[in-house]
């Protein structure tokens, strides 16, 4: 068992800085690297520009900027952001726990009515209300993730509710499909013919039938979360990781990119490990 | 009955898309300059956008593409999806936990940067059709990740499972078992992959536009008559420029109901 | 005047959106529009360029004397004030700024408009209250440039948090809000002898979003934007009248060029198009103008002729006339370079077919629409325009080091009203020369012209002969179209009924220029939190 957390740990950091890595390498071979906007300021002279080109020098080779920047990380300093010219240690100090939340809203919200919805429509089947709720899953999932939150600007709605309304078809798609799916089960379908109640069918025989794939999506729903987070912080003018991402990306922020990158990879290989887990348990419960 | 009426939709929605030439009262580009943003009348049925152009004609010339490619590029993120994702669960052991870490670190990468370096491999004059396909596959082949991980958490539920096993007795081995018992018990997961992927694809075209990829003006598309909707005067003062939302919504729900009965026999 | 009443309240704050975050506090290194407008209301200056006037008027000096050769300039101070922890301020003080400033290795933007010639720039204190500062070479317009000095202390352990100006920081909550709270020892009283600012504090939100920042006005949680965007002008105007404010047309411009460097990656038939003045020319006199700012601008701007705004009173040169606009003309000055246009195509003498592609910068939706109101136009005369919008850095990239491009359309702000900030884009070596940059000597006559005329009116101490060089210089380049002026934007704002005192002018900050001597009533309009 050690041994299997201890080889889960190593893969696990072996991707992330493989994330890192690749990232820097996109970020340095995409054009624009190293362009600073202020090389339009007419008021700066020949100097002072091919000062502002050199500023990027250090990062002009990207395996040493990457060892150097693993060497600083490991001594707790996660380099400076060209951008913002803060720490980025304290910018994502202070960004993690305001995303954190958003999206921790956000899902809760949206899994909540979600699977509430799926699970309900799967067990009852009135075909109305399942033509319904398509049609409303359908019109969230075409609104434009910036209409939605300028919406919850306009209504002064929480932000999270944003994340949440674009959660909710993809999570209610996937349980739905899946849910149905268990329903169409042989076992299941004489279960229900032997007039089981519609409760216990679904806690009985549906769900562990089908709790490995909704556990995965249980997983991604939190990179869903994540890359919602983008537009509605940007829109909603609330300061998280998402409105840094997107900064650092328009500007060619190389450190504060690979930090977030890194983090971004962590927390998707964690909801995977957690997925992972709950599924084992489940399974081991099961039998 | 819902789903014939959806297929009827889709069906209508493409006629009049191929039509267009015919049925659009002026074409994409002309600019009607007396007449900018203007609300609907008998002569521009939706009104016309910023510059003057007839927002009917655009819808109409704008499904075109979006609905030809957007499903193409879905079809190609699933397909990937379940190769992947369906093959690692099947297969189990390092080659699902090599893939499947590939796949969260694929789930993590800033890809804006790629899809940067692509617009400046492709020259500025580039033909609209080179951009589109490019955008499109670009589409296709980045946005399979996320549904191959719940595939090939289903295709490893299914590895141990007591159908599979009855299958093996029976003699079923490797790609063809694969094909007819793992692919078919993922459908509900590539079915769900599928519906999602078509909208998503079809507004992330538009946002692609301010890396100068996507369909170029003045070619309209789905993605940049719903671009103009992000402010706040389209949502409350001029509520028929939702009009293209509205097509998308049909679309889009017309696609579910139609593959929604073939999944599950009720 | 002011009703006591206003006077009385207390606790008044007001609030407004900056875009971005301010890239530095330090007011040395202000290159971005937010750390500017921090900068504006924190920093003391000696001298201030009165917005509305646009004449210059002392503030921590009280005169001030600049040498005939234009190289030295000596203050005179105020005595008794300090900073806003307390440190007295002195001629010390502005020694010190200034020796940061044109300290070479700062690369402050600020600084490096002073700087016309090689050597050191020495500051020589004389008095607690008189400071000289002498230059290398001759600086055109020099007392103006001081209006962007912000005077930091040489004392204080706070060093630039302590300040001068109206305000100082209190908060910052980066990507969130800066708080400024008034400055108690701001040295400035009305005429009723009541110490300046009015206001209690200032709350920036950095907000990017036009939408939001719009619907937070409306509903009161913002007093002030500083520049509206004109689609939401008349929409404002309709619902609630009196509000929105039209200054008249900006210092700022819309412009396009081709691109004319000989190293491009062009094929060199089209870098011969690019570099023909009649091209160039023809390609003016297609461009509706009038329909974009009609248009696009919701008629709030004006259509452009050369680089100066005729907002720029002294300045703008208007004995300049643009050529007739219209098809015919544009097919007819075309024609004289070999053009023709055959079944609705242009080619060239050669017979290619004339296409090139506009790039822009995404994002900007005012661009985006110009350039398809120019593609239409073009399209009349036989031309294929490809649009292409790009990320910013792209943008920059391909105009700066591949020149992988060939015409661009962007907006140039200009803060200065004196031409000499904008030395670095008229001489031909320059950076900033967009159409052709970094030239080892100029590639045509009137670029050598352009040089000689604008090295006239930077030694000039003389506002006439500089006026009539800068006048030359502005004829040659509506002759020979480097960029084709497209508009010039008006100044547009937006200022709630709860805030009294404000002036809106064409010159930045527009409305808050007068920051403090503005007053926020409670009684006057909602005021949500």
């Amino acid at each position: 068992m050690r041994r299997k957390i201890a080889r889960h740990l190593i893969a696990i950091t072996a991707t992330v800085l493989l994330g890192g890595l690749v990232s820097a390498v996109l970020v340095r071979i995409s054009p624009g690297f190293a362009i600073d906007e202020n090389q339009l300021d007419p008021r700066l002279n020949a100097e002072s520009l091919r000062a502002l080109r050199a500023s990027h020098s250090s990062e002009a080779n990207i395996l040493r900027f990457y060892a150097g920047y693993m060497n600083r990380a490991v001594h707790g300093d996660l380099g400076i952001s060209h951008s913002l010219g803060q720490p980025v240690g304290r910018l994502l100090r202070d960004r993690v726990p305001v995303t954190g939340r958003l999206a921790a809203g956000g899902l809760a919200l949206a899994w909540t009515f979600a699977f509430g919805l799926a699970a309900a429509l799967a067990a009852v089947r009135i075909s109305t209300c399942d033509v319904l709720a398509i049609v409303l899953s359908g019109i969230l999932l075409c609104l434009p993730a910036a209409v939605m939150a300028l919406l919850s600007v306009l209504w002064n709605a929480p932000a999270s509710l944003a994340v949440a309304l674009i959660v909710f078809p993809r999570v209610f798609t996937y349980s739905r499909n899946l849910l149905l799916n268990s329903y169409s089960l042989p076992h299941i379908v004489t279960a229900r013919a032997k007039g089981l109640s519609k409760l216990r069918t679904l806690f009985w025989h549906v769900l562990p039938s089908c709790a490995p794939s909704l556990v995965a999506v249980g997983g991604i729903s939190v990179n869903i979360a994540l890359s919602a987070a983008i537009p509605v912080e940007a829109l909603c003018g609330v300061a998280g990781v998402g409105s840094l991402a997107w900064q650092a990306a328009m500007a060619r922020d190389l450190p504060l990119l690979v930090n977030v990158t890194v983090l971004v990879t962590l927390v998707t290989l964690l909801s995977d490990a957690g997925a992972d887990v709950i599924g084992y348990v489940l399974s081991t419960r099961e039998n | 009955m819902p789903r014939k009426l959806a297929c009827l939709v889709l069906a209508l929605v493409t006629a009049a898309s191929l039509a267009a030439s015919w049925l659009a009262p002026a074409g994409y580009a002309t600019q009607f300059r007396e007449a900018p943003n203007a609300p609907p009348s008998r002569r521009h049925l939706l009104g016309t956008d910023q510059v003057g152009r007839d927002l009917f004609s655009r819808t109409l010339y704008g499904t075109r593409i979006s609905l030809l490619l957007a499903p193409a590029a879905a079809l190609v993120a699933t397909t990937l999806a379940a190769g992947i994702g369906g093959v690692a669960g099947f297969l189990g052991g390092v080659p699902e936990r090599v893939a499947m870490s590939l796949t969260n670190l694929f789930l993590s990468l800033p890809w804006l940067f790629l899809l940067i370096t692509i617009r400046a491999l492709l020259p500025l004059n580039a033909s609209p059709l080179a951009s589109v396909l490019a955008t499109f596959l670009m589409l296709g082949l980045l946005g399979w990740a996320a549904s191959a991980r719940v595939l090939c958490a289903g295709a490893r539920a299914l590895r141990t499972s007591e159908l599979l096993l009855q299958a093996r007795a029976l003699g079923l081995h490797g790609p063809r078992l694969f094909a007819v018992h793992v692919i078919s018990n993922l459908k509900p997961v590539l079915y769900a992959q599928f519906w999602i992927s078509i909208p998503t694809f079809i507004l992330s075209e538009a946002n692609l536009g301010i890396l100068g990829l996507g369909v170029p003006e003045p070619m309209p598309s789905w993605g940049t008559l719903l671009k103009e909707l992000e402010g706040v005067t389209s949502l409350t003062e001029q509520p028929w420029k939702l009009a293209p939302l509205l097509v998308l919504i049909v679309v889009v729900t017309s696609f579910q109901l139609a593959l929604s009965r073939q999944e599950v026999p009720l | 005047m002011l009703s006591s009443s206003a006077l009385a309240e207390s606790g008044s704050e007001l609030r407004f959106c900056l875009h971005s975050e301010p890239k530095t506090f330090n007011p040395l290194l202000v290159a971005d529009d937010a750390a500017e407008t921090i900068r504006y209301l924190t920093g003391g200056v000696l001298v201030r360029v009165n917005r509305q006037t646009q004449e210059l008027e002392p503030e921590l000096a009280l005169s001030w004397k600049v040498s005939k050769d234009g190289r030295e300039v000596t203050f005179k101070l105020r005595k008794g004030l300090s900073f806003s922890d307390g440190t007295p301020f002195s001629a010390d003080d502005v020694a010190y700024t200034m020796r940061l400033l044109m300290d070479p290795e700062l690369h402050s933007p600020t600084g490096d408009a002073f700087r016309s010639g090689s050597g050191a720039v020495r500051s020589e204190v004389f008095a607690p209250d008189r400071v000289s500062i002498t230059f290398p070479a001759t600086v055109a317009g020099l007392d103006r440039l001081f209006d962007q000095v912000a005077i930091l202390s040489a004392h204080s352990p706070k060093k630039e948090m302590a300040v001068l100006g109206p305000f100082m920081i209190a908060d910052y909550k980066p990507g969130s809000t800066v708080l400024l709270k008034r400055n108690p020892n701001y040295w400035k009283t009305d005429s009723h002898g009541r110490r300046l600012p009015y206001l209690d504090s200032i709350r920036l939100d950095i907000q990017p979003n036009r939408d939001i920042e719009l619907v937070r006005f409306k509903r009161g949680e913002l007093d002030l934007i500083n520049s509206l965007d004109s689609e939401y002008f008349d929409r404002v105007d309709a619902t609630s009248p009196g509000l929105v404010h039209d200054a008249g047309p900006s210092l700022d411009s819309e412009q396009m060029w081709f691109n004319q460097v000989a190293a491009a990656p062009l094929p060199p038939y089209e870098r011969e198009w690019f570099r023909s003045t009649n091209f160039r020319r023809a390609i003016s006199q297609a461009i509706n103008r009038e329909d974009l700012s009609r248009i696009v601008f919701n008629g709030h701007a004006r259509p452009a002729l050369g680089p100066v705004s005729p907002a720029n009173k002294f300045w703008y040169n208007s004995r300049m006339k643009a050529d007739a606009f219209g098809r015919d003309a544009s097919l007819a000055r075309l024609a004289v370079e070999g053009f023709r246009l055959q079944d609705g195509i242009l080619r060239d003498e050669s017979g290619h077919r004339v296409e090139f592609s506009i790039i822009t910068n995404s994002g900007n939706k005012y661009r985006e629409r110009m350039a398809i109101l120019i593609q239409h136009d073009l399209e009349e005369i036989g031309i294929k325009v490809n649009i292409v919008t790009l990320d910013f850095p792209s943008l920059i990239e391909r105009i700066t080091h591949s020149f992988n491009y060939e015409a661009a359309l962007l907006g140039f702000t200009n803060v200065d009203l004196d031409p000499n900030t904008q030395m670095n884009v008229w001489l031909s070596s320059a950076e900033n020369h967009q159409w052709n940059p970094r030239e080892k000597s100029p590639e045509t006559s009137w670029e050598a012209e352009i040089d000689k005329l604008m090295r006239a009116q930077a030694s000039s101490r003389d506002p006439g002969k500089r006026k009539e060089s800068f006048d030359r210089v502005q004829e040659i380049v509506v002759e020979q179209m480097p960029f084709i002026y497209l508009v010039n934007r008006d100044s547009l704002s937006a200022i709630s009924a709860s805030l009294q005192g404000t002036v809106p002018v064409i010159l930045r900050p527009q409305t808050y220029w007068n920051a403090d001597r503005l007053t926020v009533s409670a009684e006057a309009g909602t005021r949500g939190r």
